[in-house]
């Protein structure tokens, strides 16, 4: 049970709780209490350290902000406009937007939960109200199919909840748009690699190009996309903001994994390539069991690193493209100026920094499965 | 045109018949390797004949370019002058006619042993069903002693008994000549004698033409029937060849009380010295 947990931990890269099972297993006291001194609790202290600079900063930037206001007011009107300058900072009216404290950020975290499920009430009673409207529809879809289909009635679409969406959809938005990406740079960037691994030919052809685009930013890339995938789109009426920034994710987080295959393909183990020919395989047989198995380490080392550039590259893209994901949070709360959008700027910035964290994870997970050497790199 | 085609077909095999005599003609052989420098002429002008059923080993200096002789008989290494004629064919590439055991074992690691051995055989022996294919891996694989790690990864295997399944897997494919590239030169010598059993004992049921470069000079005459000792690079050629005359099957026992041993060994160590 013990070793099994352990081994489960480590697989999934959580490895840092293992001196705590040992520990609760009664083996080796001493040697484990200093294993769970440095894996658990001194990055707990450099996290309450962290903590306690944020709150000191963020004070100082409060003080140093209120304080102009402050003094602001003294000039401009005197001690009563001082009196009245305080009252107003008191009760919210005249807002300083500085760095929030984590106590604040804390507090936005709570506020973005409580409209989530405030918004989740909203849509549950919406979705009762249109019910028995959205089945007269479809009622009428089916009765009238044949002329749907020859074209002389319209099909009637179900009415969806079009109200704003809450913090907690914006994050799925988010993740949807990145695994969608994410997909499109596999499918991409693994064949091509794969093909101009096998052929010096066409690496050195396609070299040039494959450097001149591997450094575009992001949102070159949305504008380059845009600009495609506008015309494409002209009489679609779906979510074309979704289809664009995910290509634009896509093609942005592709390179690394492109690079890395095209690498690993190229330097196959020359031992393998001997027994290849030895054997006489044919070119299915050499690609799928020798190639494409012995370069898995660096095609997932790839793969692992288009996750992260396309979790990063996403929020910037979303930004531009107003696809309902978190970069449009960011970006719509910092146009709003509130009391607390600074705080819940940085209430999603831990979450987009978390759940990068998880999506690499996840992939080193999976990398762990399907590579056959151990030392995977971390 | 059919008759004459035919005919040209008969007389073919008919010659194949008369003049297989020998597994492997390797007459004029040349490499050069171009430098900077100019050519380096590694292999000079070298001929050897390779009778069927025979055991050869080749034995000489580092860089004398054994391993370039051994490379371009397997049809991996270009051949600059000279032809090698395997099984009345002259060689123009690689095929599993011309089995290689490497000095790295040369398994695919994220492969079992069983299928390591079955990535070869369903190549050759496609024709056959699946139940007979699964017979030969099997039997192979137990006759170097490896049926409880037949589905053991290869990266889970030790040296010694990757090279197990190295051996299976060349014997598996029924090779016409079998080619060793210093097989157990990686290996413990404790291992190397192991595995030289391992070898000798399927060997002697196969009886594959067998080609084996070695450093070693026990592993030679335990071995070999004809060890050919390779003068030194550049222009290396065949310097001597000593015939080993000890019956077969051989016992490592029978062969190191044996009072020609010394005689063989002495003969093959003042060659390596001079």
């Amino acid at each position: 049970m013990k070793d099994r947990s352990i081994h489960i931990l480590n697989f999934v890269g959580l490895g840092f709780f293992e001196p705590a099972i040992r520990l609760a297993a009664g083996e080796e006291t001493k040697k484990n209490l200093i294993a769970l001194f440095k894996k658990v609790l001194l990055p707990v202290l450099a996290v309450g350290l962290f903590l306690i600079l944020w709150h000191a900063g963020s004070s100082y930037l409060y003080n140093v902000e209120k304080d102009f206001k402050i003094e602001t007011a003294r000039i401009a009107s005197g001690n009563s406009g001082v009196t009245t300058e305080l009252e107003r900072i008191e009760t919210g009216e005249s807002s300083i937007n500085s760095l929030p404290s984590p106590v604040a950020v804390l507090g936005a975290f709570k506020t973005l939960l409580a409209d989530h499920k405030e918004i989740n009430l909203k849509k549950e009673a919406f979705a009762l109200k249109v019910a028995p409207l959205n089945e007269k529809n479809l009622e009428f879809n089916r009765v009238n199919a044949d002329k749907i289909k020859e074209g002389i009635a319209a099909k009637k679409k179900p009415i969806k909840y079009t109200g704003r969406p809450s913090f907690v959809d914006q994050i799925f938005t988010s993740l949807k748009t990145v695994f969608a990406g994410f997909f499109l740079a596999l499918f991409l960037a693994v064949p091509i690699g794969v093909v101009l691994g096998l052929s010096s030919t066409l690496r050195s052809s396609f070299n040039w190009l494959i450097q001149i685009f591997k450094p575009v930013s992001p949102v070159v890339w949305f504008l380059l996309v845009y600009m495609i995938v506008k015309t494409f789109t002209l009489e679609y009426d779906g979510d074309v903001s979704f289809i664009i920034s995910f290509i634009a994710v896509g093609l942005c987080a592709m390179w690394a994994t492109l690079v890395n295959t095209t690498l690993g393909v190229s330097t196959v183990d020359k031992d393998y390539i001997n027994v290849a020919k030895v054997l006489n395989l044919g070119v299915g047989q050499k690609v799928f069991k020798i190639i494409l198995p012995s370069s898995f380490p660096l095609i997932f080392t790839g793969l692992r690193i288009t996750v992260s550039v396309a979790w990063m590259v996403l929020i910037a893209i979303e930004l531009l493209s107003q696809s309902p994901g978190l970069g449009t949070f960011v970006w719509e709360e910092f146009q709003n100026g509130a009391n607390d959008s600074n705080a819940k700027i940085i209430a999603a910035m831990f979450v987009i920094g978390g759940i990068g964290f998880l999506l690499d994870k996840l992939m080193f997970t999976v990398q762990k499965f399907v590579t056959f050497t151990e030392e995977a790199t971390t | 045109m059919e008759g004459l085609k035919e005919l040209e077909e008969v007389r073919r095999s008919d010659n194949g018949l008369f003049e297989d005599k020998y597994m492997l003609d390797i007459s004029q052989l040349t490499k050069i390797y171009p430098t900077p420098k100019g050519d380096y002429v590694v292999l000079d002008d070298l001929d050897l004949k390779v009778k069927h059923e025979e055991f050869i080993s080749i034995i000489g200096h580092s860089g004398c370019g054994k391993s370039t002789l051994l490379t371009m008989i397997a049809g991996l290494n270009p051949i600059s002058r000279g032809t090698i004629v395997a099984n009345n064919q002259t060689i123009k590439g690689p095929g599993p006619d011309r089995g290689v055991i490497f000095q790295s074992p040369s398994l695919l690691p994220w492969m079992t042993a069983y299928d390591n051995v079955m990535l070869g055989v369903k190549q050759v022996f496609g024709h056959g069903t699946k139940k007979d294919r699964d017979d030969i891996v099997k039997y192979y694989l137990s006759k170097v002693g490896l049926e409880d790690a037949m589905y053991k990864k290869a990266k889970e295997l030790s040296q010694g008994m990757q090279q197990r399944v190295g051996i299976a897997r060349a014997f598996a494919l029924k090779p016409k000549v079998l080619l060793l590239d210093e097989p157990f030169g990686m290996l413990d010598s404790l291992t190397r004698g192991e595995l030289q059993d391992v070898l000798i004992e399927v060997w002697n049921q196969e009886k594959i033409t067998a080609i084996m470069i070695t450093h070693d000079v026990d592993e030679s005459i335990f071995l070999a029937d004809r060890v050919i000792m390779m003068t030194s690079g550049p222009r290396a050629k065949v310097g001597d060849i000593l015939e080993i005359d000890f019956e077969r099957p051989r016992l490592r026992k029978d062969v190191l009380e044996h009072p020609d041993y010394y005689k063989y060994r002495e003969h093959l160590i003042n060659f390596l010295e001079h």
